[in-house]
């Protein structure tokens, strides 16, 4: 089934998507995911090196990609 | 419900921050303040931005504080992070912690600025004198 979510990107990924933020449609999880948005933007970072969040709270790389909730892939953080 | 954490995308004052840490049970006060130097990793660096992912930013970091609140023997902690554009010599970044001791206000700092910098989603954005630029993207250690 697929899923009409919103993908917010933070400091390298947005500079590679060249936007804040996107609706995408999808199906499967979180990881699968990033994959395909990883090739459609040529993101540098592998997935390993993420965490992902939804709807402001970290989530699993497992969890399926539900319709209507706001997902963001965290990069390396470097606060401090 | 107190906050324990803030981004605060002004600067901001460390002397009211710190008053409200202190009472008549505190014993050793410690704190930690990361400033924006001119150079990292051998590179001049001309000023910096900070990027959070705010809601996220603020849950986690209160998640950071509770933790050292319940890990430590201390009173009180608190945190706040800048967020925008920061000159060199800016303050970026203050964690103060009170406790009837020193061992435990020490230590409690050090947890809560060491989580910080490698839990709270923030991004730094560093200008080199070169005219580069770049995020700060570390592997973790």
């Amino acid at each position: 089934m697929m899923a009409l979510a919103t993908v917010l990107y933070f400091a390298s990924l947005r500079d590679a998507a060249g936007v804040a933020s996107e609706p995408v449609d999808a199906d499967g999880d979180l990881s699968g995911l990033y994959e395909l948005l990883r090739t459609r933007h040529g993101f540098a970072l592998p997935r390993e090196r993420l965490r992902v969040a939804v709807d402001g709270e970290f989530a699993r790389w497992d969890q399926p990609v539900r319709a209507g909730s706001e997902i963001a892939f965290i990069p390396p953080v470097s606060g401090g | 419900m107190t906050k324990h954490f803030s981004l605060s995308d002004t600067p901001f004052d460390t002397a009211s921050e710190r008053a409200k840490l202190l009472d008549d049970r505190v014993g050793g006060f410690a704190s930690f303040e990361g400033w924006v130097r001119d150079h990292n990793d051998g590179r001049p660096v001309h000023g910096l931005r900070y990027e959070a992912y705010a809601a996220l930013a603020e849950a986690e970091g209160e998640r950071v504080l509770t933790e050292a609140l319940s890990k430590f023997d201390i009173l009180d902690a608190r945190c706040v992070h800048r967020v925008g554009d920061l000159a060199i010599g800016e303050l970026a970044v203050w964690v103060g912690v009170s406790a009837a001791h020193r061992d435990a206000a020490f230590a409690a700092c050090r947890f809560v600025i060491d989580e910080v910098k490698s839990r709270v989603p923030i991004w730094k954005h560093e200008r080199y004198a070169d005219g580069d630029a770049g995020w700060l993207h570390p592997h973790q250690t």
